[in-house]
């Protein structure tokens, strides 16, 4: 990856459809994942967003930074608009209404959009099996409303609303495992992804959205702003998330799990970890639990992985 | 011409929607309602309708999958009611803020607690300001109509609003009403192909849905506001258009015997047939009493309505909703409002009665109206009076 502008100027399209100058923050891993998610889709796709920080980033009247179709509502309906706008395309397509040209819907939106609160609109979406891809751009809390925790904060992070303190680590609860519960679904596609992994990541999206049917990608975006870290470690962060195990990268492909890359030798966790302000008050006692956490929970993959 | 026919109102508003030609149907099953959502999929599955019908998992994912139909380009439908308009809720604000001319009926139901699905209305009064254009039906076959209308005001160009049309739950939903339901042909000539102005099309990509920083909130507000209110005209031209294809001759207003009454019953939804019966009772008795029903709850005919009561010396206004600790039922507050500039105003008496399913009878208006004239003469220190409950 040394190489990585020398590589990257063959290898990704050039053209740019969630357009630059947005208003993201500086070192911002979404944008990143946004960016190069937009870059594996079609040309030919609409755009159902959450509210989050895309969207706020993204689209202040007059101002637009999406060069393709693109609808925002609420919160925690974006996979509902996005089964109405796929059940549109179907029944005008086969009445004539509007030809047929094959267009995809995109459903996007952040962890507490997916993991919490927008949870239910996605699960009806999933178990209706309407073709379309969700991409959760996981960036571990509420960073748009001044961080947050969510059911997807890591375990021990400090947030706005599991600040630690003398009786408190930080967030007490390990992160939801929403791949999983897409996957339960039977859908025939669940992917993670991290936009530190780039060539992966398009990969993934370019799949998930051709595949038919109803397709989840979960994509781990370092947030330097919520998370206290310095912006110009973004992508070393999603690395070491995914080289220490904490964010294993994988697919589910009609309930079959593989890994995208083998760890044979995981790093420490600490490495991870020390990067990070919302970490910083954990002891050693803390971090070893993570540590063995990570470990289990890796395992478990590379076990159904098998 | 159509035909008469005995069928259950929720049946023939299913029908309505499918005259109409629907394309995507989002519904979420709730008592009153279902009858509306099971007979269009009943339709859908036997091939009469072609539509995509998505189960969804909430009301709030029925709505919101609408709004996606709607902005793709699809004539989109569906129904809900009590609870299920409750959590729709915030997503109607969004129907209409953006523009996208969703079309539903509401069962009208009592809200919980206590746990009641009988007929109200509270679920309309919570509603009232999402900015939807508003039809109250006062039976089965302006239920009918008004669905088809709905679809011609909502998806008209100068308009394009989400529209709803208020039905009684249970009173209308579930009896067996003789109703004109019109000829395909007849509605397709009627309703105009959907053709929304700026769909979501990958050949010309549109942002819908920016938000709007305080530099601009309001601007887009007053645009609502005036476009709702601009609205006006263009409802009545098509409920003129629809009189003269259809033979039925809607408006913002039904009168019933109150051409010079000095005293007006006041009602919206199915409970002006029972009161226009008290009506005929109490002027068979002599009594000086006529009805009006309002049939648009928004935007609200001002002009019409105030020249509606222009004689009266007296107004029982009937609400079946509370606003607690209030100026009184919502219906009657509004009443209040826009008379209150009046030189000449009559005296308005607010009733709340009907709550949950409780019937209001002809004895009832009665009661009501010889209430009213009591209070007229001697005077209250109550804003309102919740009739017919135990002490």
């Amino acid at each position: 990856m040394q190489n990585y502008s020398v590589y990257a100027s063959r290898l990704i399209p050039k053209r740019e459809p969630f357009a630059p100058g947005h208003r993201a923050c500086i070192g911002c891993g979404e944008a990143l994942a946004v960016r190069l998610a937009c870059k594996a889709l079609p040309q030919n796709v609409i755009i159902a967003n959450a509210t989050g920080c895309m969207e706020v980033v993204s689209s202040q009247f007059p101002m637009t930074a999406w060069r393709m179709p693109w609808i925002h509502t609420l919160f925690e309906n974006t996979a509902a608009v996005a089964s109405g706008v796929e059940s549109a395309l179907k029944v005008m397509a086969r009445k004539g209404v509007r030809p047929d040209t094959g267009t995809k819907v995109v459903a996007m939106a952040g962890d507490g959009g997916t993991s919490d609160i927008g949870i239910q609109a996605l699960s009806g979406a999933l178990e209706r099996g309407h073709d379309f891809l969700y991409i959760c751009f996981d960036n571990e809390a509420y960073m748009n409303t001044g961080i947050q925790r969510s059911s997807a904060t890591p375990f021990g992070a400090s947030t706005t609303t599991s600040p630690a303190g003398k009786m408190s680590i930080g967030q007490k609860t390990w992160k939801k495992n929403v791949p999983a519960i897409a996957a339960a679904h039977d859908i025939p596609y669940v992917a993670t992804a991290s936009h530190s992994y780039p060539f992966d990541l398009m990969a993934k999206v370019a799949k998930g959205v051709a595949m038919p049917g109803p397709a989840y990608i979960h994509i781990h975006s370092v947030c330097p702003t919520g998370w206290r870290s310095a912006p110009d470690l973004s992508v070393r962060l999603g690395r070491l998330a995914v080289q220490t195990g904490v964010f294993p990268l994988y697919e589910i492909e009609n309930g079959r799990y593989k890994l995208s890359m083998e760890l044979p030798e995981m790093k420490p966790v600490q490495d991870y970890l020390k990067l990070q302000g919302r970490f910083r008050h954990l002891t050693e006692d803390t971090i070893r639990e993570i540590q063995q956490r990570v470990v289990e929970e890796y395992e478990k993959i590379k076990e159904k992985a098998q | 011409m159509g035909e008469r026919i005995g069928i259950e109102v929720s049946q023939a508003i299913a029908e309505a929607a499918m005259l109409s030609n629907v394309d995507v149907i989002a519904a979420y099953p709730i008592t009153p309602q279902t009858h509306i959502v099971e007979h269009l999929a009943e339709l859908v599955a036997s091939g009469e309708l072609d539509a995509e019908y998505i189960p969804v998992e909430s009301e709030h994912s029925a709505m919101s999958a609408c709004l996606g139909a709607v902005a793709t380009g699809a004539r989109t439908f569906t129904a809900t009611a009590g609870q299920g308009l409750e959590l729709m809720h915030e997503v109607l604000y969004v129907a209409s803020s953006m523009r996208l001319p969703v079309i539903m009926s509401v069962a009208n139901r009592a809200l919980s607690g206590p746990l009641n699905v009988w007929g109200d209305q509270s679920d309309l009064m919570s509603v009232r300001d999402t900015g939807w254009i508003q039809i109250v039906a006062a039976n089965g076959q302006e239920a009918v109509d008004n669905v088809i209308c709905a679809f011609a005001i909502g998806e008209d160009r100068r308009v394009l609003l989400p529209v709803m049309v208020h039905v009684d739950g249970f009173y209308l939903t579930h009896v067996i009403e003789p109703v004109i339901m019109p000829d395909r042909e007849e509605v397709d000539r009627f309703i105009p192909p959907y053709d929304y102005p700026l769909p979501l099309d990958t050949e010309k990509p549109v942002t819908m849905g920016a938000f709007a920083p305080p530099v601009l909130y309001p601007e887009a507000k007053k645009a609502q506001d005036v476009n709702l209110r601009g609205s006006m005209p263009v409802i009545l031209e098509h409920w003129d258009r629809f009189g003269k294809a259809f033979g039925r001759q809607y408006g913002p207003l039904e009168h019933y015997r109150s051409e010079g009454a000095k005293t007006l019953l006041l009602t919206m939804g199915s409970i002006g047939d029972t009161a226009s019966a008290a009506v005929d009772k109490m002027r068979d008795e002599g009594k000086d009493v006529g009805l009006v029903q309002l049939r648009l709850w928004r935007p609200f005919p001002f002009a019409e309505f105030r020249n509606a009561v222009r004689d009266a010396d007296l107004l029982v206004v009937v609400d079946r909703a509370i606003s607690f600790g209030g100026p009184g039922g919502p219906f009657c507050s509004e009443v209040r409002a826009a008379l209150y500039d009046e030189e000449k105003r009559p005296k308005v008496t607010g009733f709340i009665a009907g709550l949950g399913g409780r019937d209001i009878t002809v004895a009832g208006f009665e009661d009501m109206v010889a209430r009213g004239i009591e209070i007229a003469e001697t005077g209250t220190d109550q804003e309102y009076e919740i009739y017919g409950v135990r002490e």
